[in-house]
């Protein structure tokens, strides 16, 4: 088991906001998390990267067998588990190139490598660019700093790429990409699974799930998952709305 | 940092530095206190010409008119001028035998900011003038540069070698009553640097000054002066690393600059002095008066400087732009952290015809760092088509610090521009979310976004020195925030 979360409430100004939240995810998935706005899939993102904000008021998250919610935002991150965000903040002066040998470097540390040489630096950042398509010039630009929608979720994937996460949960990566954008975005996700990584696709559409084919699909709806199924659940959900869902458990 | 520390001991052994950095250097000293007989002493020590004993003495005599200014948005403890030792020289020293001998904390700034003296100079063909505790320790490529007419020393040897240039242009552009500190400097100072570039000469290495301040309680009054004749072009770097002191320590240098017609020069600083500790004991006073002037038609001349050190900063680069076409510029990025303060920004005098002048300024307080922004753009009469840009921009991290800006624009003609920009913002925690979930630490992820932040003044500066500004930006608000 990669991420075990159990009965997982946590609260922001003293506002609940997830109540109760089971889940299990083990290697090699892909689980697609549903639901409509508010429910809590962006809390839960958050949760699981360590923001401080949230306060975790019950319940547990077991990650590669320790407790999650003991580590730091960075040793998680370092740990293997990424965050592609929904709205990435620009880091103005910043360029993409240093940002990610910053990254890089740090995980390395401490997991006790040296540095990455520059040469092969240089070149995992060549590969991953093809990977996600983007222009070369984007990595010399400050961090999101006046990128387009599309360009910063695609930045998001790249720096995926570059991190080579344990588990990767992309929060609503899809939502504002045109058809061709969308279609880059996920082809990255799909080079990028193998049998030792994870994936959480959280989305508001089964739009994105044409292309990246989940093995499970739960719906979040008030701080719960109330619903867990094959991709199929997905299809259901798309042709009758999230109103049945409503009308089941409010 | 094994390397490193041999090729320091290399430095040091091998002859080239005859006084060594150590920490029981046998110090020539005056005694304590400020009176004419002090200066005649200091004048006398230094052999100087009855021209310079005079400029000491009319100094010193319109000094004592004077009064400590108060405009500064600065809290300052008193200073008392007479608990002050106003020389002390270092006697010739025997030649270190081990790495033992070598002041252990000079060591770890180095190694901290990942530089030597030596290697900076082999690495990047710098030039090296170490200055430490007023008298020039060594000058080195002095004979490259001598092959090519250039001029660059201690302000000692030029008064001995090349009076007749030091008389011409010393007080020319900061004159012995401009202000308080500069007006004691003229009476006190001990050494400092002298660089002269002769008509279309175009200085091919970076020069570098490393000023230091070593013996407890004494009073540091550099002097440069730099002089470019025309279309000369010269890059001037000082830096500063300080040990550790219990005890504050005034420091108040002089920098003048000469630019003559097509002449372009440009000077960086990196200044670390000792900043104090968390509660704001000990520390540097840091009043300095830089200034230069663009006196003929087509020059430049531009400031770029890094504050991190010093309790108290006290400090106006500016520019008096009187050939038609001269252009002013100012960078700067000055960080205030703990109890730190500082007074900074740069005076414009637009006076000739189409000229131009850039501030940037980046100022970063953090803890209970306070930090100002003081600016004067005048434009005169004559100054017809002047331009002006500025841009003030404060970073504040945490919410206890603080950060003014006082812009003061002077416009006396109709057909100049003057444009001003400001900007007050802080680290968000989105910024530092968005780093630690990549793995970064919180540290490196303050360092990361205060370097982005300081880029358009860090990239004006030469490329040895911009590394060694980047890793002082995130060494100086280590802590600062968590």
């Amino acid at each position: 088991m990669l991420l075990s979360i159990k009965n997982l409430h946590a609260s922001i100004n003293g506002k609940e906001i997830l109540k109760g939240i089971n889940l299990e995810v083990n290697a090699g998935e892909v689980h697609a998390i549903m639901g409509p706005n508010g429910t809590g899939k962006s809390t839960l993102a958050s949760v699981i990267a360590g923001r401080e904000v949230f306060e975790v008021t019950e319940g547990e998250i077991t990650y590669k067998d320790k407790n999650l919610l003991k580590l730091s935002i960075e040793d998680r991150a370092r740990e293997g588990i990424f965050i592609g965000f929904q709205y990435p903040v620009e880091i103005p002066g910043v360029s993409i190139t240093n940002f990610m040998r910053t990254a890089v470097n740090e995980i390395r540390k401490y997991k006790g490598l040296d540095p990455v040489p520059a040469v092969e630096f240089l070149k995992m950042m060549e590969e991953n660019k093809r990977l996600v398509e983007i222009q070369s010039n984007l990595t010399n630009r400050s961090v999101n700093e006046g990128f387009s929608g599309g360009e910063k979720k695609k930045n998001e994937i790249f720096q995926m790429a570059m991190l080579e996460p344990v588990l990767a949960i992309l929060d609503e990566t899809d939502s504002g990409l045109d058809i061709d954008a969308l279609r880059i975005v996920a082809n990255g996700v799909n080079k990028l699974r193998t049998k030792e990584n994870a994936f959480v696709v959280i989305t508001h559409y089964q739009r994105l799930l044409d292309y990246i084919i989940p093995d499970f699909v739960h719906v979040l709806f008030e701080g719960r998952i109330v619903k867990s199924g094959s991709k199929e659940l997905a299809f259901e959900l798309e042709e009758k709305g999230y109103d049945w869902i409503k009308k089941e458990f409010e | 940092m094994e390397s490193d520390s041999n090729k320091i001991i290399d430095s040091f052994t091998s002859g080239e530095y005859k006084f060594g950095f150590i920490t029981d250097i046998e110090t020539d000293m005056a005694p304590k206190g400020l009176n004419e007989d002090i200066i005649r002493f200091i004048s006398a020590k230094k052999n100087e010409p009855e021209f310079m004993l005079e400029f000491r003495l009319k100094a010193y005599r319109h000094w004592l008119t004077m009064k400590m200014p108060e405009w500064a948005n600065l809290k300052i403890p008193p200073i008392d001028f007479q608990d002050i030792i106003y020389y002390a020289a270092p006697k010739k020293k025997k030649v270190l035998a081990s790495l033992d001998e070598v002041d252990p904390e000079l060591l770890d700034t180095f190694s901290k900011l990942g530089i030597s003296l030596d290697e900076q100079k082999k690495l990047s063909g710098v030039a090296v003038d170490a200055v430490m505790d007023s008298i020039s320790v060594k000058t080195t490529f002095t004979d490259t540069l001598s092959k090519l007419g250039i001029i660059f020393c201690s302000f000692s040897e030029a008064v001995q070698k090349h009076p007749d240039l030091v008389k011409q242009y010393m007080g020319s552009v900061v004159p012995y009553t401009d202000n308080f500190f500069a007006t004691l400097n003229s009476a006190v100072f001990t050494d400092g640097s002298f660089c002269f570039i002769p008509k279309g000469v175009r200085c091919p290495v970076e020069l570098s000054t490393y000023f230091r301040i070593n013996a407890a309680n004494t009073g540091q009054f550099e002097r440069t002066l730099i002089v470019a004749e025309e279309g000369a072009y010269v890059s001037y770097m000082e830096g500063c690393t300080a040990p550790q002191r219990d005890e504050n320590q005034l420091h108040a240098a002089i920098v003048e600059i000469v630019a003559l017609k097509d002449a372009s020069v440009k000077y960086s600083t990196v200044q670390n002095w000792y900043p104090g500790n968390k509660n704001g004991v000990g520390g540097i006073f840091n009043f300095v008066t830089k200034r230069g002037i663009c006196k003929g038609s087509n020059s430049k001349i531009s400031w770029t400087q890094v504050e991190t050190g010093s309790a108290i900063t006290w400090k106006y680069p500016s520019c008096i732009l009187l050939g038609d076409n001269s252009v002013g510029e100012f960078y700067s990025v000055a960080v205030t952290n703990n109890m730190q303060q500082a007074d900074t920004g740069t005076k414009m005098q637009h006076l000739g015809k189409n000229t131009k002048s850039t501030i940037i300024s980046k100022g970063i307080s953090a803890g209970h760092g306070n930090n100002s922004y003081r600016g004067l753009v005048r434009i005169a009469k004559n100054a017809v088509n002047a331009r002006n840009y500025s841009q003030c921009d404060s970073l504040l991290l945490g919410d206890k610090c603080g950060a003014h800006t006082f812009p003061y624009i002077q416009v006396e003609n109709t057909s100049s521009i003057v444009e001003h920009e400001a900007t007050t913002s802080k680290i968000s925690e989105d910024q530092l979310f968005y780093c630690q979930q990549r793995g970064i630490s919180m540290e490196s992820a303050i360092g990361l976004i205060v370097n982005g932040y300081a880029k358009e003044v860090l990239k004006q500066l030469p490329m040895e020195f911009a590394v060694e500004a980047q890793k002082l930006l995130s060494i100086s608000l280590e802590g600062s925030v968590g």
